[in-house]
């Protein structure tokens, strides 16, 4: 604009100066009079086109600035793409935290009727309490395998290798190799993630069959048949580390696992799952604390059958959805029992036969909204003890396996702003102790930050 | 013991035979509508999602994994829209077909040029996407590029039906442009009208036929209405009007009826993808409904 302007004063100028000096006859007047309009009339031309250059040329700009910005995006989603390939591995992280009000001591926590599972598995410390934060890395190695490693931190210090194995990317056939420590995919909740559950504590048969949740160091081998059914059959065999096994001195596999699911949709509307597994492990010189310490030697035979269905309005369980999830759990044991193994370190038979199972339904009212109900019970079945049967001992050297059926109800509101966060309220009434019923109240929080979750379904 | 027996009973089914057709599996409708345009009874194509879901919440249902299992080709938006499920998918699957590095898995958005990339990387801006506005399939010039890249791919994967693909590719590429062009013409008097949406679901669609969206129910992408963010908006109607609310065909229809009555203009539903309404069956007939409903909620 500035040229323009120029112009305009230099033919204001143009216009006084002349008039100035020559002013001798009407005739030179008129005549200058004309040339002066002459070149008003010649700027006013130039300085119109002059303008008309200058809407052409930034039109041009908006119109070069438009595509430069359209390559931009172009080069900016192109850098993007590179970067979900790049080699840092993805991180995410999971904070967790919650208020506890128990009515009893959870120091004093057991399960009535059953050998204990020797882990942690009743209710945190009383009061407001961090609970594990756990980091999650994930990459792929190669195009042949991808890495997973899950750190836990325990609030009190300490950090816990939770998970960290290789998958396999390149096979197909529907088969898929695992290696390392990861959670079995035996029954339906134990493959999730704690943090993924709908209430904050593992149901009763969880905690009294397989020590809250099975994670062990091991292979695992899945296969996917090809079929419009969901048809999953795999195996493990693990070291045995925890719980019902023991971690044994010894070369071989001392924990195997079988399992079968199958899956599908009915409708848009419902989708569901069943599937039925199966855990053996020979356990040596498995301790528990029972007054004194008690050994157990032998076989473990766990069966789980597991069902889960799940049912949203036009398949979209964004506004509102209902799952109901039940597992069966039957486990008999066999082999030697000894009583106070560092005493008078007494053996006898031992024989277990005992079930246990869970339901529990969970339905989303509202976008963000989410109520649930959880029932759990186990049964003692038959205990025999060599020592009780022979009278060397009486059942009261036994107190915790006292024959006793444990019963656990659980409700819960749980509240997520967005996927990345969650707020639990639970109420449970918890008899896992034969003679003290605990009233709990939870109030939880969930955090995950970083990388996007994926949770199984 | 067990588990060999198990591993040699599993292996024999392994020899499973192989069908005629190409096993697609696509993540959205309107990549399940194009494959079928293009490849005709030579692929079987399953869908993992309807246009009355939210793509971005999917779950990695069993009946998704065992289609995983099965497909030859996995054909999605990509951009990240999939990212709480498809890597499931992928990585339950067992399937080495459709790893992300192999050619039988097709992400749509490589092809198009993304909007709104996000200068600022924070969930607390909502749940954004890194690479850009993923809901590419609403301008009908991308879905043509896509057309093109997938009839590619499904030559590569497919040589034997190569000439199948190619042709089916050019006939729906030539009916494609002329109902651009007739869309385009349709859609002039579109030009300019001002809207709300419920959510950023159709920004490809609005920038080209230049209709003007003044705001969005969802304070944040993602993040469900709210009372005050709309009130808010109702205010804004009194300087900038705008003429209607649109909102997906997945969302809610209540906030953008709250809205409707109160600033006194029409609530339109926008089908998200083909089967989105009844009228929308193919991807012809969801532009042609698309356009319709705009013309006639505006009065044009």
């Amino acid at each position: 604009m500035q040229r323009p302007v120029a112009m305009l004063v230099a033919a204001a100028l143009a216009c006084t100066v002349p008039v100035a000096a020559r002013a001798d006859t009407r005739d030179e007047i008129a005549q200058i009079r004309q040339q002066i309009e002459q070149m008003k009339q010649d700027y006013e031309a130039r300085i119109d086109a002059l303008e008309k250059r200058l809407a052409a040329a930034e039109a041009e700009g908006d119109k070069a600035q438009q595509e430069a910005s359209q390559a931009q995006s172009a080069a900016n989603s192109a850098a993007q793409q590179q970067r979900a390939n790049a080699f840092n591995p993805a991180v995410s992280l999971v904070l967790q935290g919650h208020y506890a009000n128990l009515s009893q001591d959870p120091n004093t926590y057991r399960i009535g009727g059953f050998i204990p599972s020797g882990q942690d598995v009743g209710p945190d410390k009383r009061g407001l309490s961090l609970a594990e934060s756990e980091l999650f890395f994930k990459a792929n190695a190669d195009p042949y395998f991808s890495g997973t490693l899950i750190a836990s931190l325990a609030p009190d210090g300490g950090v816990d290798v939770e998970n960290g194995y290789l998958e396999t990317l390149a096979l197909s056939h529907g088969w898929t190799l695992k290696a390392g420590r990861f959670f079995s995919k035996i029954g339906y909740l134990n493959e999730q993630h704690q943090h993924a559950w709908d209430f904050i504590d593992a149901p009763l048969p969880y905690r009294a069959f397989l020590g809250g949740q099975l994670g062990d160091d091991g292979v695992q081998a899945k296969w996917i048949a090809p079929t419009d059914l969901l048809v999953e059959l795999g195996g493990e065999a693990g070291r045995g580390r925890n719980f019902p096994a023991s971690d044994r001195n010894k070369n071989g596999a001392s924990l195997g696992t079988l399992f079968g699911h199958v899956g599908g949709d009915f409708g848009v509307e419902n989708s569901w799952r069943a599937g039925i597994s199966y855990l053996e492990t020979s356990p040596d010189d498995r301790t528990y604390e029972d007054g004194v310490t008690n050994a157990f030697t032998g076989h473990s035979r766990l069966w789980i059958a597991d069902a889960v269905w799940k049912w949203a309005p036009n398949g979209d369980p964004t506004r509102r959805n209902f799952k109901l999830q039940g597992e069966y759990f039957h486990r008999r044991e066999s082999g030697t029992l000894t009583y106070d193994t560092t005493g008078i370190a007494l053996p006898g038979d031992y024989g277990s036969n005992q079930s246990g199972w869970y339901a529990q339904a969970v339905y989303q009212f509202m976008p963000r909204w989410r109520v649930g109900a959880r029932y759990d019970r186990l049964s003692p079945g038959s205990v025999t003890i060599g020592q009780v049967d022979s009278g060397a001992l009486t059942a009261a050297d036994f107190p915790i396996l006292q024959s006793y059926a444990p019963t656990l109800q659980t409700a819960m509101i749980d509240y997520s702003p967005s996927e990345f966060s969650l707020l639990r309220l639970q109420f449970a009434r918890d008899k896992s102790r034969p003679d003290a019923p605990d009233d709990q109240i939870f109030l939880q929080y969930i955090l995950s930050l970083g990388a996007h979750p994926a949770h199984t379904w | 013991m067990k588990l060999r027996i198990l591993f040699f009973v599993l292996s024999l089914a392994v020899a499973a035979p192989a069908g005629a057709a190409l096993n697609v599996l696509a993540c959205e409708p309107e990549w399940g509508a194009l494959t079928r345009e293009l490849a005709g009874d030579r692929a079987k194509v399953y869908e993992a999602s309807t246009a009355l879901q939210d793509v971005h919440h999917i779950q990695a249902r069993p009946s998704l994994i065992a289609a995983a299992r099965r497909a030859d080709l996995v054909v999605c938006t990509g951009a990240e829209l999939e990212i709480g499920w498809l890597p499931l998918l992928t990585s339950e699957s067992g399937n080495a077909r459709i790893q992300p590095n192999a050619p039988g898995y097709f992400e749509a958005a490589r092809y198009v040029n993304l909007i709104e990339i996000p200068k600022r990387l924070d969930r607390r801006e909502g749940d954004v996407h890194p690479m850009g506005n993923p809901h590419i399939q609403t301008d009908p010039r991308n879905v043509a590029k896509v057309a093109k890249a997938l009839a590619e791919r499904l030559q590569k994967i497919d040589p034997a039906n190569a000439a199948w693909y190619q042709q089916r590719y050019q006939a729906f590429d030539q009916r494609w442009q002329q109902a651009i062009a007739r869309w385009q013409s349709e859609g002039a008097p579109l030009k300019g009208l001002k809207i709300v949406v419920h959510h950023e679901a159709f920004d490809y669609l609005f920038r080209w036929l230049g209709v003007d969206q003044v705001g969005t129910l969802e304070p944040l992408p993602g993040v469900e209405p709210t009372i005050s963010h709309m009130s808010q908006l109702l205010e804004a109607q009194k300087t900038n009007p705008a003429k209607l609310v649109v909102r997906a065909s997945f969302n809610d229809p209540r906030a953008s009826q709250w809205f409707a009555a109160r600033a006194g203009i029409p609530a339109v539903m926008l089908p998200f993808s083909v089967g989105g309404d009844k009228v929308s069956t193919d991807l012809f007939s969801w532009y042609d409904d698309m356009l319709s409903i705009l013309l006639k909620a505006a009065g044009k």
